[in-house]
């Protein structure tokens, strides 16, 4: 690349902003901070609310229940909590970027787990076929939702309404009225109630640390070596520090005895938590380094420009619909396997509000385009602990879904104020 | 400056009706490599229906359309930029939550396996935009959301240069420019042309159309009113073109121009 400045005319840029300077200029410590300040000014959040709101409600909770609130038992159970809301708000940050919504996610949790229970308890199938069908069933409604949204062209908002009312009838036949159908398949159970051999625990999470320290070091290398735009190498060693300081200390919290008797032990990582793992990797990987991802996040931000650059619009707006449904049906499955059994309000009640609100705290906008797999594990874990908090204080019924409804428009609301600085600020 | 370049695009007798109206009259418009071509006409005049019909977006009545001296049917915009005919519409179509490289590369990713191949694309869109001496642009990583408006028309128009397309067809560029952002833009479509493009400029400002067109084609009520080389013709001549579709030995027969009105 020539590196001559054009003679004539000077534009308005000084040229120090000008000629790619960004991009190389040789980053320090304290550069990359300053764009990072300058980013967080600008609107670009990330995690940083999600983040805060930990900190401070950890804070909050130890404080007032400082004997219960972080004991290990506790610390377990919160874990267990966040699952489903975690996995239903992974599926709903795919149709959130797109700026679609669907309200129906809860209760096809729990029609899909209604199957799944039906299948396994009075079918007598094994677990592999019930789910399958249940995640298939979920795929199913996605699917037909999508096709309801993309090419009928209903609001989403709308369509999954209907959804919401349907399904509910749906499960409600399907269990019969005021009942509920007990979930005894060990595998299934042992997802939320049983835990990982503590070994196991550490193997996995010092591979997980490896993993992603290596990809990271070598993303890093491959941009350097090319003289493309990069951070500095301090900066993502400690990105790497932050990442495997919590999942070493989350597993040394797990591994601990929580056991209430001396006589047992009772200690390790929850089988649901690598699960989540799991799909949090996968959809990272579609969502950022794949062309299909790229698609969600281009169809999200200007529906138009996609069509215009050849990208099929239509199947991406039924594939989120299926992704989200599909996620929906796992959530719904971990939920069974917490309480042992599917009831007739399954994923009904505030379970939706949850999980969009566990992707918007994470920091997923409302008006698509911006979102990211991991915003759902770091919701979904404000939101459990605001759920398990209030728990353990004894607050009312009536003051909690109080709480959790101002907690959701607060983060709408960071949301929408992040969106309007965003557009004001034209660097 | 190639004005005596290979004409790479020429079209030939156009017509095109929308129901009882005649919009196209029998258009001959021909680009060459090289060489910024002007198209200029009044509101209605069928500039845009003409440019969509290259482009593929609108079928035609009758007429051809040769590209490299082969006759080809435009049958759809995909078909149109396999020929490396690539349209730069004046809202731009960017996406604002991607980055520049994102928005440059949008729909023909480049990918190793299933993994998008990033530092290629980086280093293509770093390269497009170095070879247009597009200097303005503080990191190919920048967000478009935060590009001025003459940022993102130039990230636009590169966009359409980063692909080996031969005609660059640019619908109004400068419509909602400041003065200096639309001297970067000029000089960016100039550079399109420098650098072996056959460029298509649509404008009302006719004094773009003479900072930078090497001919003009003036369209007045769906007929082709002059093909003229910029230099042999005053701005007052081409005003008259546009309004009365005949100016002096230039334009329209006199029977013709008025029959339309």
């Amino acid at each position: 690349m020539s590196t001559d400045i054009p003679g004539g005319e000077k534009t308005a840029m000084t040229l120090a902003e000008s000629d790619f300077a960004a991009d190389r200029r040789v980053h320090d410590m304290g550069s990359a901070l300053r764009d990072y300040r300058d980013r967080i000014r600008a609107g670009e959040l990330g995690a940083l609310p999600a983040v805060l709101g930990l900190i401070a409600l950890v804070a909050l909770f130890t404080a007032l229940k400082p004997d219960t609130f972080l004991s290990k038992g506790n610390m377990a159970n919160l874990s267990v909590q966040a699952l489903p809301i975690t996995i239903l708000a992974m599926g709903l940050v795919f149709v959130l970027l797109l700026g679609e919504i669907d309200l129906s996610a809860g209760v096809a949790s729990g029609l899909c787990a209604a199957v799944l229970a039906k299948l396994i308890t009075d079918a007598g199938q094994p677990w592999y076929v019930a789910v399958l069908s249940a995640v298939a069933i979920g795929i199913v409604i996605g699917t037909t939702i999508g096709w309801l949204v993309s090419v009928l062209r209903i609001p989403s908002f709308v369509v999954t309404l209907a959804f919401f009312l349907g399904l509910q009838g749906v499960t409600l036949r399907l269990i019969g009225e005021g009942g509920t159908v007990a979930v005894r398949d060990e595998l299934i159970v042992a997802l939320s109630n049983r835990n990982m051999p503590i070994w196991l625990g550490w193997t996995l999470a010092t591979a997980c640390v490896a993993g992603y320290t290596a990809t990271q070091l070598l993303r890093w290398r491959r941009r350097h070596v090319r003289d493309l735009h990069s951070k500095p190498i301090g900066f993502v060693l400690a990105q790497c520090a932050v990442v495997a300081a919590a999942l070493l200390i989350g597993t040394y919290v797990l591994s601990l005895d929580r056991a209430p008797s001396p006589l047992i032990t009772l200690g390790g990582i929850p089988w649901g938590v690598p699960l989540v793992g799991a799909l949090l990797i996968v959809c990272t990987f579609v969502l950022g380094r794949t062309a299909y991802g790229r698609h969600i996040y281009a169809v999200g931000g200007n529906a138009e420009a996609a069509r215009r650059a050849g990208i099929n619009v239509t199947r991406v707006r039924v594939s989120v619909f299926m992704i989200g449904s599909g996620l929906a049906a796992v959530s719904g499955i971990v939920a069974a396997s917490r309480l042992n059994s599917v009831a007739t309000d399954a994923g009904g009640g505030n379970t939706l509000l949850y999980a969009v609100g566990a992707a918007v705290i994470g920091g997923t906008s409302l008006f698509g385009g911006r979102g990211k797999a991991r915003d759902a594990v770091l919701g979904g874990l404000v939101i459990a602990l605001i759920d398990n908090g209030l728990g353990l204080l004894g607050t009312s019924a009536y003051l909690s879904y109080l709480i959790t409804g101002l907690v959701l428009l607060f983060a709408a609301a960071i949301d929408a104020l992040a969106r309007r600085r965003r557009s004001n600020v034209g660097r | 400056m190639a004005d005596n370049g290979d004409p790479v695009l020429r079209v030939t007798g156009l017509n095109k009706s929308f129901g009882a109206v005649h919009v196209l009259h029998d258009v001959d418009f021909t680009v060459r490599l090289g060489e910024v071509m002007a198209l200029v006409g009044d509101n209605g005049a069928g500039k845009s229906t003409l440019i969509k019909c290259i482009a593929g977006t609108h079928p035609f009545d009758s007429g051809r359309i040769e590209f490299d001296g082969r006759q080809v049917s435009v049958d759809g915009p995909r078909a149109a930029s396999a020929l490396g005919i690539e349209v730069v519409y004046q809202d731009l179509a960017l996406a604002d939550n991607l980055d520049i490289v994102q928005n440059m590369f949008l729909g023909r990713e480049r990918r190793r396996g299933l993994v998008l191949d990033e530092p290629s694309m980086e280093q293509a869109a770093r390269e497009t935009l170095a070879r247009l001496s597009i200097r303005t642009v503080k990191s190919v990583r920048q967000q478009v959301a935060s590009l001025s408006g003459g940022q993102r028309q130039t990230v636009a128009i590169a966009k359409a240069a980063l692909w080996e397309s031969k005609v660059v067809i640019l619908d109004e560029p400068t419509a909602a420019l400041g003065v200096a952002q639309t001297q970067q833009v000029l000089n960016l479509v100039r550079r399109l042309a420098d650098t072996g493009h056959a460029v298509v400029l649509i404008s009302h400002n006719l004094n773009d159309v003479f900072a930078v067109a090497d001919r003009i084609t003036a369209l007045y009520l769906g007929r082709v009113a002059a093909d003229v080389a910029r230099s042999e013709v005053t701005h007052g001549q081409i005003v008259e073109l546009i309004t009365s579709g005949r100016s002096g030995g230039l334009g329209l027969a006199p029977r013709t121009a008025a029959e339309n009105i």
